[in-house]
């Protein structure tokens, strides 16, 4: 057993949890927030993605006892019914989901690659390394592949994302 | 998983010497391959060093004119540092077209480089696999082979080093620098770094029993054109087939180095002369003793293609 404390959506938390947790059993299991998901447990689906410091992470790929201190965000932070995150919204009007098993992670995921994009940071299709990236459904669709949906929602996916960023271009 | 222990590390030399002292003790940086490992009990360590608090996050100029860029460095932030993506590119591309937004967020340069092989086999413990289980065989041989080695293998083991970043370090000479147990640092050159299967695929690289990795240091730029090329089953989120890192200067000369083919990044020097003759020549040289599979000697020709491809992208 270990002791760690860090914030959750803002929240101070506190555990003692045996070192195999991964941060994603955490915030499942121990802390009862069951919108991240488990879809693979091997970094492989990105259904389990969090902000941790404001960085999309696999959570299922990552000890709790690491993170000590840190702050995390989940798809129950980001917002709630009623006061729903922009993202959020844009995914229920385009439809970005199907059964939503991997829309927490998608959401998650895409909030943060808005803010790379944002930061600068290049993408694999990045036509020059040294100017600043575009949002092109192109790099969305590039920056978006470690999320994947079994039900094939992605091209709603694009669209809502791609509104996101319209509205705050 | 097996339980283990866990300890945050307070200097990389106290966490070498921990290493050294605990059987059966791990270092965890990003934990993307590890813990991976760890939940198929493929890797058992059953203490666990984090060395995540050594303040090794840091690129910095060298006096030679280089970058030393520390081993905890996240894969994002070196492909986007502005001087990595200036004089470096084709670094930045290589990390670019590994794994996902998500894991290049956690995955460290050290941990990078000491990726473990993508070979099925070693993945299934139901399967013989040498480098999983010294002695026990080798399931690849005979089996499933179409993404694995095609030169340089050995009677024991056929797989791949499977990671990017690392085809675009040994393409610029980069050197690896450690610290061991005892306290002494060394700096192994990337071509020494990793190594061929041979009869003990399980060692891996060059480093000893604890032997902790600080930095890796980029000589002053090269120049000319750096090109990154990954061939692979999908556009994006999937291992190489074959890749291609070269940096090709304006009179035609290169330097090369291919992933997906060995289990090392492969580079060879004396053939790079035959680049200016074209593709077809140097790919020849490159690949010279290829010994592939029934399943994977389309690797072959696709070296080939992608450093035609390559050169081609050079030249326009
Ligand atoms: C789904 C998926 C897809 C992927 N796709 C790609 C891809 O396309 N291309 C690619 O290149 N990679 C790919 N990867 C692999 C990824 O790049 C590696 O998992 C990552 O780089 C490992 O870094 P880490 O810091 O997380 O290492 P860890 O998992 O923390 O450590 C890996 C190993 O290195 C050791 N170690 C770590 N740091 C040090 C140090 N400083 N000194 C000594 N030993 C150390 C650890 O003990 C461990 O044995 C993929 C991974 C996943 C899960
Ligand atoms: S190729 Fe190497 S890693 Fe794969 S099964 Fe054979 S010994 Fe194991
Ligand atoms: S559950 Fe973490 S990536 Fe699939
Ligand atoms: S909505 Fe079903 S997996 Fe994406």
């Amino acid at each position: 057993m270990s002791h760690v404390s860090f914030t959750v959506n803002g929240e101070r938390r506190q555990l003692d949890i045996d070192t195999r947790t991964t941060l994603l059993d955490a915030l499942r299991e121990h802390l009862h927030l069951t919108g991240s998901k488990k879809g693979c447990d091997h970094g492989q689906c990105g259904a389990c993605t969090a902000l941790v410091n404001g960085r999309r992470i696999n959570t299922c790929l990552s000890l709790a006892v690491m993170h000590e201190g840190d702050e995390v965000t989940t798809i129950e932070g980001l917002g709630k019914p009623g006061d729903l995150h922009p993202m959020q919204a844009a995914f229920v009007k385009h439809d970005g989901y199907q059964c939503g098993y991997c829309t927490p992670g998608q959401i998650c995921s895409s909030v943060a690659v808005l803010k790379e994009i944002e930061a600068g940071i290049p993408s694999h299709v990045s036509a020059d390394l040294n100017a600043k990236p575009g949002v092109t459904a192109e790099e969305i669709r590039e920056r978006m592949s470690g999320n994947i949906c079994r039900c094939g929602a992605y091209s709603n996916i694009v669209e809502a994302i791609s509104e996101v960023a319209g509205s705050q271009a | 998983m097996k339980p283990f222990t866990y300890e945050r590390a307070r200097s990389p030399a106290e966490a070498a010497a921990a290493a050294a002292r605990t059987p059966g003790a791990k270092f965890i940086a990003g934990g993307t391959n590890l813990l991976d490992l760890m939940k198929l009990q493929i890797e058992t360590p059953g203490h666990l060093i984090d060395v995540n608090g050594l303040a090794l996050d840091k690129i910095e100029a060298t006096a030679e004119g280089g970058l030393r860029i520390g081993a905890l460095v996240r894969n994002t932030d070196l492909a986007a540092d502005e001087r990595v993506r200036r004089d470096y590119g084709v670094l930045s591309r290589a990390l670019l077209a590994g794994a996902s937004g998500q894991l290049r967020n956690k995955a460290t340069t050290g941990g990078n480089l000491l990726q473990r092989t993508r070979c099925p086999y070693f993945y299934d413990t139901n399967q013989p696999c040498n480098k999983r289980q010294p002695g026990s065989g080798c399931a690849a041989i005979g089996g499933y082979s179409r993404q694995l080695a095609v030169i340089g293998s050995s009677e024991a083991c056929i797989a791949t080093h499977p990671g990017d970043m690392s085809i675009a370090m040994r393409a610029l000479d980069a050197v690896v620098e450690t610290v061991k147990p005892d306290g002494t640092a060394r700096a192994i050159p990337i071509a020494e770094f990793h190594r061929l299967p041979g009869d003990t695929p399980q060692i891996e690289t060059a480093l000893e029993q604890g032997e902790f990795i600080t930095a890796v240091v980029l000589p002053k730029p090269a120049g000319g054109t750096h090109i990154y090329r990954k061939v692979r089953d999908r556009a994006s989120y999937a291992y190489a087939l074959v890749s291609v890192a070269a940096i090709v200067q304006r009179d035609g000369t290169a330097r090369v180095a291919i992933g997906g083919v060995a289990h090392k990044p492969w580079r060879v020097e004396a053939a790079e002369a035959e680049i200016p003759r074209g593709a077809k020549a140097a790919a020849a040289a490159i690949m010279a003793g290829a010994r592939p599979t029934h399943d994977n000697a389309f690797k072959v020709t696709l070296v080939e293609r992608t450093l035609g491809a390559v050169l081609a992208e050079a030249r326009s």
